[in-house]
């Protein structure tokens, strides 16, 4: 359906394979084109000029979407057009003639938003979403992402009126389906990560995070300390030092060792009684499972520091492996990435926290809980067996358990909101219906297929000759991703790994994640998932094999990437450096 | 296999080999030490087949009431509203639904070109030059803008109207526990007190201006006010962040607007505000029980580079054809990790998307008419309800699509009176407004909520309906 916009997988690959002199000088022909003169039409973009006629038959000797000179929506339509007819004021004019609301609170010139007819607004925006690669369409290895197929089972089931058009403060009575839904979720994590208390609150991962973070400083100061050092080591993502500043807290560094895992001899050197906590994801950004990781739980709980935990590759280890079970008190999933909420270009998101006893009490609040006599008390679930999900409700739909659910939001000791309402419980849905679809066993191979994917690939790489110019960054084996080094590729053959990256593009593939973690030099971050087939990394390392013995040939070819439309390189700097975020009107 | 894996007998079989180990369980025993390895199957039910799966969220669904089945006038942030099918039809499509953060601009065009549309249609409505591309949602995306005041002035103290939704007010106080600033809480006027007609006193249900001035001084790091307020009153935005600029020089002044009602009154920008933001659920959203929606979060000029989020930013490419990117990147947290302005990184692009479209669709004479018509029919349903023995008005300050009025009865018994209904279903008459706030000054105060789905009939009903509610709660008591 978006083959167009790119050429398809097996077209671009065409192109890839075929003779890759003929793409790079197409390109090159391009790009010697009076680059001056398209940065000026680019400009003039609206005035109209007519284009000369060797750019008319320039431009239509391109395809569709790349002759296609880009319009926002506020380029388009005319004035007065419309999509929207408003329903007529059905109701009488105050009595005493008053202004309803007075002048000076009243907005003098409309916003200019579109004047558009809806068959512009469906066209225009078809056709820009043909400008994206979707995991739809292709092979989206985007390391620590997590991009596996969205089952369009769980779009249906959130679109049911009973849970998309459910007001949030909805009374806990009339909302007992979702409530209970919840409640499951909550235990089916809580079963997953081996810690016994959910919040589903938070928005996305980062979101888990400032909760984590905030946990552990309630924690502490509870018990009447004041500790602000939150352990980080160098493979974190971003989002972990971040969110320790964005907490008044400050990070300490952790090095990482010759094996990938936290360096254990520098832990202990900062581990002390100043230390809240230790964030970590295991395995970590390098998919390497830390070897010592009872060893780290023993030094930071030895010195009193709370041990959260990254949800962001739980996809390695489902059924495997669970950190409550290494030791870990606080932990976050992310719903978008091993549950199988869309990505949605980037949102929405979920990031759920699951927790220890201990740190149970300062939970975010409205925390789900069963007011019944059976699961009273117990706040927030265990283990969804017994019925306790809901499941015997399925069999007898009115009702049959009789368990009943309501939102808890008096609980004395808790961090408070971290948001409006319950959560993204469009997320809870589409991962509830993942877990119920898999179960314990389907999670189980989930995780399999995911390692046993990253590994064969890894493999296949190395079987092609590739580990020459991208060796494996560390260890010899991985678990859900790996990450190579480019650095010696750049060195032997002049091309980057950005320059791979792009190149990858025309061969019809997403890119792995690349220049993280920062540990690595020209680093490339590689996470197939558990949704490709043999066949798609059999193609993919071919893909990059074929790039490589190419630049060895020539790397300009590599460094002028990519070729397809519907864009070349973008000049990011120019971009950051005079800021255009708001079409001018 | 489970239904969403293809790895088959003889794939493992030659995968296996190609790796060089014998099992896929040796793959795991090799990297996850002994001690914490899982020695049971998860406590979890077997797999259940797609349509196993449908019936059984289909049958939870059942067991909610949602606005398909109830006429409702819950609001509180989130509305319902009608969303255009092209809404869900666009929202749909694999391009827009299962990429992720356009980290490849190159074939992300698309999404990029829909956030920076995004910014522009979130930069006219709040009259402010700056826009992201959407934080998570209305209440967070308030202690957001708290943040970013506090890293950019570097004050401890918070300035927060009693009008900001309580979960606003909740999220603000987590976040600012955490970052370690005061928040100061400024009362509305007239709280709890009675006019000369018994009514509410001239001047009530908006921020004190007088206690506003007081509170906020050269400390202040940020003050924040609600736009149409909790209440649903309109507040004078333009005086609020006069006084908040003269008497806290340097303070951010951050306004959390509806942004429905952005079409009629005067936008954040023109009334001198530093930072608008809000919900954006009401463009697109669907109601989900509360999420996901977006946040939408708009600033001036100068702090532009101090604002969280992704931002998508206008540039050329080689050719020098027009393509966008992800812009100002060095705020945040990939790149500049503690330094970072904001930990965000997955926001709400696929709503943010949703709300474009439903901006698109209701367009520059839409959003005005839409706002009319909900001025008409919220003063409308005020004035109606108010003729009820035992409904007063809240205030009466204008409002936009949200009213307040007090119930002069057990305000739980009634409202299990009207949800009770029969035949026909039962009506929703709106927010129990203590329940929400705490304050007991809210006693018996009702918050309805006006869309354009709830018609004049709509409110009629509601009238009648909370009419006879009343009268049985009166009489019970009587």
């Amino acid at each position: 359906m978006s083959g167009d916009a790119r050429g398809g997988g097996e077209g671009a690959s065409s192109r890839g394979s075929g003779p890759a002199r003929g793409g790079g000088e197409g390109a090159s022909s391009r790009g010697s084109g009076p680059a001056r003169g398209g940065a000026e039409g680019a400009s003039s973009r609206g005035s109209g000029p007519a284009p000369a006629a060797e750019g008319v038959a320039r431009r239509l000797a391109q395809p569709p979407l790349q002759r296609e000179e880009v319009k926002t929506i506020f380029e388009k339509g005319a004035p007065g057009r419309r999509a929207f007819v408003c329903p007529e004021i059905d109701v009488p004019a105050p009595p005493d003639g008053l202004e309803l609301l007075p002048a000076r609170l009243r907005r003098s010139e409309p916003p200019r938003l579109p004047e558009v007819s809806e068959p512009e607004i469906v066209r225009h925006y078809v056709r820009t979403s043909k400008r994206n690669f979707d995991l739809d369409s292709g092979f989206y290895p985007l390391g620590s992402c997590t991009m596996k197929h969205n089952p369009r089972l769980h779009e249906r089931l959130a679109a049911l009126p009973g849970n998309a058009r459910l007001h949030p403060l909805q009374e806990p009575e009339l909302s007992q389906g979702a409530l209970r839904l919840m409640w499951g979720l909550q235990g089916a994590l809580a079963e997953i990560s081996g810690l016994p208390h959910v919040s589903l609150q938070p928005s996305a991962g980062s979101h888990g995070d400032l909760a984590g973070v905030l946990l552990s400083k309630a924690y502490h100061e509870d018990r009447g300390e004041r500790r602000l050092k939150v352990l980080t080591p160098d493979t974190a993502h971003g989002t972990n030092p971040a969110t320790v500043t964005m907490a008044g807290m400050e990070v300490v560094k952790l090095a990482t060792d010759g094996q990938g895992g936290i360096d254990i001899a520098d832990l202990e050197a900062k581990a002390d009684e100043q230390v809240a906590c230790l964030m970590l994801t295991n395995p970590n950004t390098l998919g390497i499972f830390d070897p010592n990781i009872t060893r780290i739980a023993e030094i930071v709980h030895g010195v009193g520091g709370i041990l959260y935990y990254d949800g962001a590759n739980l996809n390695a280890i489902m059924g495997y492996s669970r950190p409550g079970d290494m030791g870990f008190d606080i932990v976050h999933f992310n719903l978008h990435k091993s549950f199988t909420q869309p990505h949605g270009g980037g949102g929405p998101g979920s990031g759920p926290i699951a927790v220890s006893e201990r740190i149970e009490p300062y939970l975010p609040v409205p925390v789900v809980v069963r007011v019944d006599g059976e699961g009273e008390g117990r706040r927030t679930g265990r283990g969804p067996r017994g019925g306790e999900d809901g499941r015997e409700g399925a069999a007898t739909p009115e009702g049959g358990d009789g368990a009943r659910f309501e939102l808890a939001h008096e609980r004395p000791k808790s961090i408070g909101r971290l948001r409006g309402f319950q959560g993204n419980y469009g997320t809870f849905v589409r991962a509830y219906a993942y877990i119920c679809s898999l179960g314990a066993e389907g999670l189980k191979d989930v995780s399999e297929a995911a390692v046993l994917n990253a590994n064969y690939l890894l493999a296949r790489l190395r079987q092609l000759g590739v580990a020459e110019h991208l060796p494996l960054a560390y260890g010899r084996l991985c678990m859900h991703e790996f990450v190579l080094s480019g650095a010696p590729m750049r060195r032997d053959l002049q091309i980057r790994t950005l320059d791979l990256a792009k190149r990858l593009l025309d061969h019809g593939f997403h890119p792995p994640t690349v220049y993280f973690p920062l540990l690595v030099e020209e680093a490339l971050m590689v996470e197939p998932t558990e949704t490709e087939t043999r066949q798609t990394l059999d193609e993919f390392a071919v893909a990059v094999a074929a790039i490589l013995s190419e630049a060895a040939e020539d790397p300009e070819i590599a460094t002028n990437a990519p070729y397809p439309p519907p864009v070349r390189r973008l000049d990011e700097a120019a971009a950051a450096k005079r800021p255009v975020i708001r079409q001018p009107l | 296999m489970s239904r969403y894996t293809a790895i088959t007998d003889a794939d493992r079989a030659a995968m296996l080999a190609a790796i060089g180990v014998g099992s896929a369980q040796e793959l795991f025993d090799s990297q996850i030490p002994e001690q914490v390895r899982l020695r049971r199957p998860l406590d979890l039910p077997a797999g259940l087949g797609e349509q196993e799966v449908y019936e059984h969220l289909r049958s939870l669904a059942q067991r909610n009431v949602s606005c398909e089945d109830q006429l409702s006038f819950l609001g509180g942030g989130f509305y319902d509203h009608y969303v255009p099918a092209i809404v869900d039809m666009l929202c749909e499509r694999s391009e827009f639904l299962t990429p992720y953060t356009p980290y490849q601009p190159e074939v992300s065009q698309g999404g990029l070109q829909v956030m920076f549309e995004y910014q522009t249609a979130i930069s006219e409505l709040t009259a402010l030059p700056v826009s992201n591309a959407s934080v998570y949602e209305g209440p967070s995306a308030a202690a957001s803008a708290a943040y970013m005041a506090r890293i950019h002035n570097r004050r401890e103290k918070i300035v927060v109207s009693a009008g900001l939704h309580p979960h606003t007010l909740q999220s603000i106080r987590t976040y600012a526990h955490g970052f370690g600033s005061e928040v100061v809480e400024v009362p509305l006027c007239g709280e709890g007190l009675t006019g000369a007609d018994g009514g509410p006193p001239p001047g009530a249900g908006v921020t004190d201006i007088e206690a506003w001035a007081q509170a906020i001084d050269g400390r202040t790091s940020a003050a924040i006010f609600a736009q149409p307020n909790f209440y649903g009153a309109v507040e004078d935005a333009q005086a609020l962040a006069e006084v908040a600029h003269e008497r806290g020089q340097g303070a951010v002044v951050v306004c959390q607007a509806d942004p429905v009602t952005l079409g009629i009154l005067k936008p954040p920008g023109e009334c001198g505000v530093d930072v608008a933001v809000g919900e954006g659920q009401p463009f697109g959203g669907r109601l989900d029980y509360g999420g996901p929606s977006f946040g939408f979060f708009a600033a001036t000029e100068a702090l532009m580079r101090k604002m969280p989020g992704r931002i998508a930013g206008e540039t050329v490419d080689a050719d020098g054809r027009r393509g966008f990117v992800l812009t100002l990147q060095t705020r945040e947290q990939h790149i500049r990790r503690e330094k970072a302005t904001s930990n965000i990184c997955t926001a709400q692009a696929l709503n943010a998307l949703a709300g474009m479209v439903h901006l698109a669709w209701l367009g520059r004479r839409g959003i005005v008419e839409l706002g009319e018509l909900l001025l008409a029919r919220a003063d409308y349903a005020r004035r109606r309800l108010c003729e009820i023995e035992g409904v007063s008005p809240m205030h009466t300050q204008p409002v936009v699509r949200e009213l307040a009025v007090r119930i002069d009865a057990d305000l739980d018994e009634v409202r299990s009176r009207c949800i009770a209904g029969g035949d026909p279903a039962g009506v929703n008459p709106g927010i129990d407004i203590e329940r929400l706030t705490g304050r007991e000054s809210d006693r018996g105060g009702l918050l309805v909520a006006i869309t354009e789905r709830r018609s004049r009939a709509d409110i009629d009903r509601l009238a009648e309906v909370l009419a006879e509610a009343i009268a049985e709660c009166r009489a019970v008591v009587a």
